[in-house]
């Protein structure tokens, strides 16, 4: 995905003349074709984040669509302020290539996990937060990153991630895509984001062998958030379940929660928002390691997902 | 420190006395201060003769057409010291005169702080210290790929450059020997809390921006004549950015407020304070 991502930058430079790449300090050769090719619209700034974003504002505001690089925890929190001053306020195009959304870089610890990062882009005016689910999706929206007009936060996977993602479901910015339809609206339904998507599949899988026939809907982009489709699935639904790479608080499952609660009040279904505790991981291993210990596996979403729904069951 | 502290007293007592014009853009100065009954005086008075030389003598630019491509860009980081950006929007037709009379006010374009997407001739939305420098690489480097001639200034206030990203900025610049960027910094020595000097002493200053592959240049902040010869002769060195570094008077022409930190900013600005402001400029 990162890769795919990356190669797509070249992609569109090579057919508009308004992209550019600009890293912080990332592997050597990286994109080397395009910077031989093109060096004026490919620079490598070093490990400073705060220039990186404002040096992409002025950029783009003289016409250029900048492709910014590095770390997700590097290009969230520790420019915070340029990101939320520079790009959001100016409301300009600059993209932010985000390495390692999520719990990717499990072994080496806290400071480089991701785990906020989706709470605190989506909670800026004018930012759209994305985060797809496999390399093809990326293609699709990397598409879609010429004529948005805002600043646009792009989460990366692991890379080599399987794809589950298909071509004839379309793609569009701030439009989800149900990847897995129930036969009926009146079951669970899975809501979720990035990689979460494949394991919430898989998790569908393992519910249907129990006999729940749950939809499975891909939200690649969290905001501006899919309401319709969001609410199409979760006015029926018996329950909805919530399924994120992230803390809860305020990430995608808030979001989804918050839709609910002003669009249906006291009608909306019940939900269980799966994601990360408020805690900062302390574990190391892979990032499957992780997704074990909080509950992030397929079948651990699945199991979540049916106890819910038979306590539900029993409570109606 | 001790270098600079004589440089500034020398240039001080060079410095010559206000003319009508210096005096004229104060008086609106205090009209915007007294349609908002607060602003920031002190940060805003040590900047009129830099903004003075840009606007009058110096920088390209439409007032009917800001965003014309041909422009120069000059952004004030120091985006509390906006009352001297308006007033000279105002004077050269960006807006009208009578607009700085609603600084401040509920439904004004002219914020405590200057917006680029409100106020007609403002190219960044500045407040929070330490942007500017980094947006105007970004805007210098485009103007290169672009092949333009334009020219980008980026004015700096000397407690800003206390945040570390302004110096991220710089090492890029120089990297990049952006010559048709300037860095100017308003260095009345002054900060919020009291002397530089004594909240982050910024000395050796001339030697920080040069070991960033800066060109340095120190110049009078008052004397316009002085700047008028340092921003003509732009770049400083030909393959580099320049950094002015403008030995200013926080206040300056006013003397109850000159170099006092409690005049930096002020709120409940009476009419009776009005006139006194007034008065010192008579």
């Amino acid at each position: 995905m990162r890769q795919t991502c990356l190669n797509m930058v070249y992609d569109l430079a090579k057919r508009d003349p308004r992209p550019l790449f600009v890293g912080s300090d990332l592997s050597p050769g990286l994109l080397a074709e395009m910077k031989k090719e093109m060096p004026e619209r490919w620079y490598m700034e070093g490990i400073a984040e705060q220039n990186l974003i404002g040096m992409g504002a002025g950029l783009a505001k003289e016409g250029f669509i900048p492709y910014l690089n590095t770390i997700a925890t590097f290009i969230t929190r520790r420019c915070y302020e340029q990101v939320a001053v520079d790009l959001c306020l100016h409301d300009l195009p600059v993209r932010l290539i985000a390495n390692g959304g999520g719990m990717v870089y499990a072994p080496l610890g806290p400071t480089h996990l991701a785990i906020e990062d989706i709470a605190i882009m989506r909670a800026l005016p004018n930012m759209t937060v994305t985060a797809v689910c496999d390399a093809k999706e990326m293609v699709r929206l990397m598409n879609c990153t010429l004529d948005w007009p805002h600043p646009i936060y792009i989460r990366l996977a692991k890379g080599g991630d399987p794809v589950v993602s298909r071509e004839d479901l379309g793609f569009a910015i701030g439009k989800a895509i149900p990847m897995r339809r129930a036969r009926s609206k009146g079951s669970i339904v899975l809501m979720s984001t990035g990689v979460m998507t494949t394991n919430s599949l898989a998790a569908a899988e393992i519910l249907a062998k129990d006999g729940i026939d749950a939809s499975v809907i891909h939200f690649h982009t969290i905001k501006p958030l899919d309401e319709a489709t969001l609410l199409d699935f979760a006015r029926d639904a018996e329950l909805v379940v919530t399924v994120e790479e992230g803390v809860r608080i305020g990430g995608f499952g808030s979001a989804v929660a918050d839709c609910m609660l002003e669009q249906l009040g006291t009608a909306m279904p019940p939900i269980v928002r799966l994601g990360l505790p408020d805690e900062f991981p302390h574990n190391y291993g892979l990032q499957e390691d992780l997704f074990d210990i909080y509950g992030l596996l397929p079948a651990q979403i699945a199991a979540a997902a049916n106890a819910a729904f038979h306590r539900e069951d029993a409570v109606a | 420190m001790a270098i600079a502290t004589e440089t500034a007293q020398m240039l001080k007592l060079a410095t010559p006395p206000l003319d009508e014009r210096s005096k004229y853009l104060r008086k609106l100065v205090v009209r915007a201060l007294a349609g908002g009954e607060r602003g920031h005086v002190g940060s805003s008075m040590s900047l009129i003769e830099i903004m003075r030389v840009l606007y009058d003598d110096i920088l390209r630019y439409r007032p009917d057409d800001p965003k014309w491509d041909g422009r120069d860009r000059m952004i004030l980081s120091k985006g509390h010291g906006c009352i001297a950006l308006y007033i000279m929007l105002a004077d050269k037709g960006f807006i009208p005169l009578e607009t700085l009379d609603t600084f401040c006010r509920r439904d004004s374009i002219l914020g405590g702080h200057p917006e680029a997407g409100k106020v007609p001739g403002v190219e960044a939305s500045t407040g929070a210290l330490g942007h500017g420098l980094s947006i105007g690489v970004g805007m210098a480097l485009a103007a290169r790929i672009q092949k333009r001639d334009s020219k980008v200034v980026v004015v700096m206030g000397d407690g800003e450059i206390n945040e570390g990203s302004v110096w991220e900025a710089a090492m890029c610049a120089g990297k990049h020997k952006l010559s048709n960027l300037t860095a100017v910094i308003d260095y009345n020595k002054i900060q919020s809390a009291g002397p530089t000097r004594e909240i982050q002493d910024l000395e050796p200053l001339v030697d920080k921006w040069r070991a960033f592959n800066f060109a340095p240049v120190e110049v009078d902040g008052h004397d316009v004549e002085a700047l008028r010869q340092v921003f003509g002769r732009l770049p400083a060195q030909q393959d580099r950015p320049t950094a002015i570094i403008c030995h200013t008077v926080k206040g300056k022409g006013i003397s109850f407020a000159e170099n006092d930190a409690n005049w930096h900013h002020k709120s409940k600005i009476s009419q009776d304070v009005v006139a006194k402001l007034h008065a010192a400029l008579e």
